[in-house]
């Protein structure tokens, strides 16, 4: 067999994201990489653009009960309940081994009330081993009937500033795709002091067991995730570039680099990458050769002349 | 603890609705422990999506395709189909390509082993335990309660038999073995061996009764449990089961894929375990 001579041209992937500096725009999404130390086995996380953490809180939460996950086509729902061992034990036990690998982590946190939100970023911002935070504002507000924070604009842009005023690090806000008009919470959160903004969380989904008629999710309703969400993802990403003036980041359903590149297309500085990962632990390193791959055989030098180049 | 691109090297139906595939799975007679499992990747298309967990059945060698070459190493997984995935599964032929992530999880405490043992599998239970009994010091000491609902679905009686292990078989209609549940085998075999250790893998209303003879009679009790997986390897958070002692203000959430599947019964919070935990394998009781 004839083999041509490999390409060796380089090809920088390296992306910039609210002054945080990736190697490549593949990192994964929270709650699908546990805390990294679980994928160590499988995957060389010095290969990664960041890590980012299962989301955390001021105590532990213990999550809901199980049945916690069921798949459905082409995804998955989970109601997990943001269980994790909040920050104090996070700090203790976990960041320690992620500040061994020369990867960004981005630690990803919620809060039951605004001034939850604020007191964990205030720990946070402490943090020389934290390179930015993430917001995860799809939690309902306890003090305020359970509404979800990041449904609402004016609610949004008032937990955005309290954390806002907590930090200096790159903070990333995360928005939830379910509400009516994503645009208004994304401008709402770049008011309050957002850096960047990362979308989507899951999408509120129910599946039943036709046969016991029962929701299969002890939660009954809970967030689906994977490639069933991908065209969907891609639309919000791309009405919010178009929206905002601060990047974005790009998630939903992205299992192979040619997904990835959708939502660099439309305007995305980077990725992440969730179900994938329980699908083959080795998806984003993949990705990640196959984005070189990619821009190697289109004759792209910098994959960042892929970003936002969108054709109408 | 590896993803292995392999290949399927048979596929068998041994009984109606359990298939035995045999995959070609490097290390794992070196790694695999006891009740330890892999997260099986049917096929590469994404369907389904997420990979399915199976117990390890055995890991061994078998020659090669041509004397030159090293013997092949292989584990088996059995399976009975009860949904998407396992209908594909049941489809698959010698060659095709599948991914094992394994061995995984923390299976039987096997230096509880000395002395008496007693293995209790319910149906497709008895899977994990064929390797425990592989690992006994003495397998005349060690006796198998297999229970089934009916004769087809007690599998594997004969290779038991060959470790030299005494096996008991009892079907729920009377079609194979004694009449009746294997809790009350169990019963009578703790009257004649009171010391024993038991080993249980089955269905949780099973797994439950059998918590409750041993914690009765004050015999350790080291169960197996099912609880559906995304990861299996502790990131997702979807496997959990509520540990001894678990409260909301407290919570005790052990990962089943993590800490388990094997646990000591006194370990885990049995009030509340929810139907899905247990190998109930799709059947709603
Ligand atoms: C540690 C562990 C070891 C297992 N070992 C074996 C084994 O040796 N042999 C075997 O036949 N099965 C085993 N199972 C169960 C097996 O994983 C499921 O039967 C399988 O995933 C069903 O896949 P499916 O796509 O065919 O069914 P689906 O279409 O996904 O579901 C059909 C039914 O199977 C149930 N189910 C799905 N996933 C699981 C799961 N992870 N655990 C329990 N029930 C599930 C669902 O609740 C549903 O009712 C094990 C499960 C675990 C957690
Ligand atoms: C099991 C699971 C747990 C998750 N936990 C969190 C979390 O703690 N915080 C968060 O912001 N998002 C969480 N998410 C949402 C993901 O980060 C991501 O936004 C979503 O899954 C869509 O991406 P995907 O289709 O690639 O999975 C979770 C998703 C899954 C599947
Ligand atoms: S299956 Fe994901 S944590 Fe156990």
């Amino acid at each position: 067999m004839k083999r041509r001579d490999k390409d060796t041209t380089t090809v920088n992937l390296q992306v910039e994201v609210a002054g945080i500096v990736l190697k490549n725009p593949v990192m994964p999404a929270s709650g699908t990489f546990g805390y990294g130390e679980e994928f160590a086995p499988y995957l060389d996380l010095n290969s990664l653009g960041a890590v980012v953490t299962k989301g955390l809180s001021l105590y532990p939460k213990a999550g809901n009960n199980t049945p916690r996950v069921c798949e459905t086509v082409g995804g998955m729902l989970n109601a997990i309940g943001l269980q994790n061992v909040g920050i104090d034990q996070f700090i203790a036990h976990k960041l320690p081994f992620l500040e061994q690998f020369d990867t960004p982590v981005i630690v990803n946190f919620f809060g039951n009330t605004q001034d939850e939100y604020a007191e964990v970023a205030a720990r946070l911002d402490a943090l020389p081993g934290v390179a930015g935070l993430e917001m995860n504002i799809s939690c309902p507000n306890v003090k305020h009937g359970g509404i979800v924070f990041g449904t609402d604009a004016e609610a949004a842009a008032a937990v955005v500033s309290a954390v806002r005023k907590k930090t200096t690090k790159p903070l990333i806000v995360k928005l939830t795709p379910n509400v009516t008009d994503i645009r208004q919470t994304a401008r709402a959160a770049q008011d309050a002091g957002a850096d960047a903004l990362s979308l989507i969380n899951t999408l509120t989904g129910m599946a039943v067991d036709v046969k016991t008629r029962r929701p299969r999710l002890a939660n009954t309703i809970g967030g689906l995730s994977g490639p069933a969400i991908r065209p969907i993802a891609v639309r919000l990403v791309h009405q919010v570039v178009q929206a905002v003036d601060i990047p974005v980041i790009g998630i939903g359903g992205i299992t192979r680099a040619m997904d990835a590149l959708e939502f660099l297309i439309v305007g995305a500085k980077a990725v992440q990458v969730g179900t994938a990962n329980f699908v083959d632990p080795n998806a984003m390193a993949t990705i990640i050769t196959d984005l070189e791959a990619f821009c190697r055989a289109e004759g792209i030098a910098d994959i960042n002349d892929i970003i936002g180049t969108l054709e109408l | 603890m590896k993803n292995h691109k392999t290949i399927v090297l048979s596929n068998q139906e041994i009984a109606p609705g359990y298939f035995r595939m045999r995959i070609l799975a490097p290390d794992y007679t070196r790694l695999a422990k006891p009740g330890q499992f892999v997260m099986f990747r049917v096929q590469r298309a994404l369907l389904p999506l997420l990979r399915r967990p199976f117990g390890i059945f055995r890991a061994g060698f078998m020659p090669a395709d041509c004397d030159t070459m090293p013997p092949k190493e292989f584990i088996e997984i059995i399976y009975k189909v009860v949904g998407s995935g396992t209908e594909i599964m049941q489809g698959l032929h010698q060659g095709d390509p599948v991914e094992l992530l394994g061995p995984l999880g923390t299976g039987f405490d096997t230096g509880a082993t000395r002395g008496d043992n007693i293995l209790v599998g319910g149906g497709i239970g008895l899977v994990p335990l064929y390797m425990l009994a592989e690992s006994v010091a003495e397998p005349a000491r060690t006796q198998l309660l297999i229970g089934g609902r009916s004769r087809d679905d007690v599998i594997a009686v004969t290779e038991f038999e060959r470790l030299g292990v005494k096996t008991f078989v009892s079907t729920e209609d009377g079609s194979l073995g004694d009449a009746g549940l294997v809790t009350k085998v169990l019963e009578k075999r703790l009257e004649s061996t009171p010391q024993a250790t038991v080993f249980a893998c089955g269905p949780m209303p099973m797994l439950r009764a059998v918590a409750e003879i041993c914690r009765m009679r004050g015999v350790r009790l080291q169960v197996s449990l099912e609880e559906l997986m995304a990861c299996g390897v502790g990131a997702c958070l979807g496997c959990v089961v509520k540990g001894d002692g678990h409260s909301d203000a407290q919570p005790n959430y052990l990962c089943t894929c993590k800490v388990g599947p094997v646990f000591y019964a006194d370990d885990l919070a049995w009030e509340g375990m929810p139907a899905a935990a247990g190998g109930d394998c799709g059947e709603t009781p």
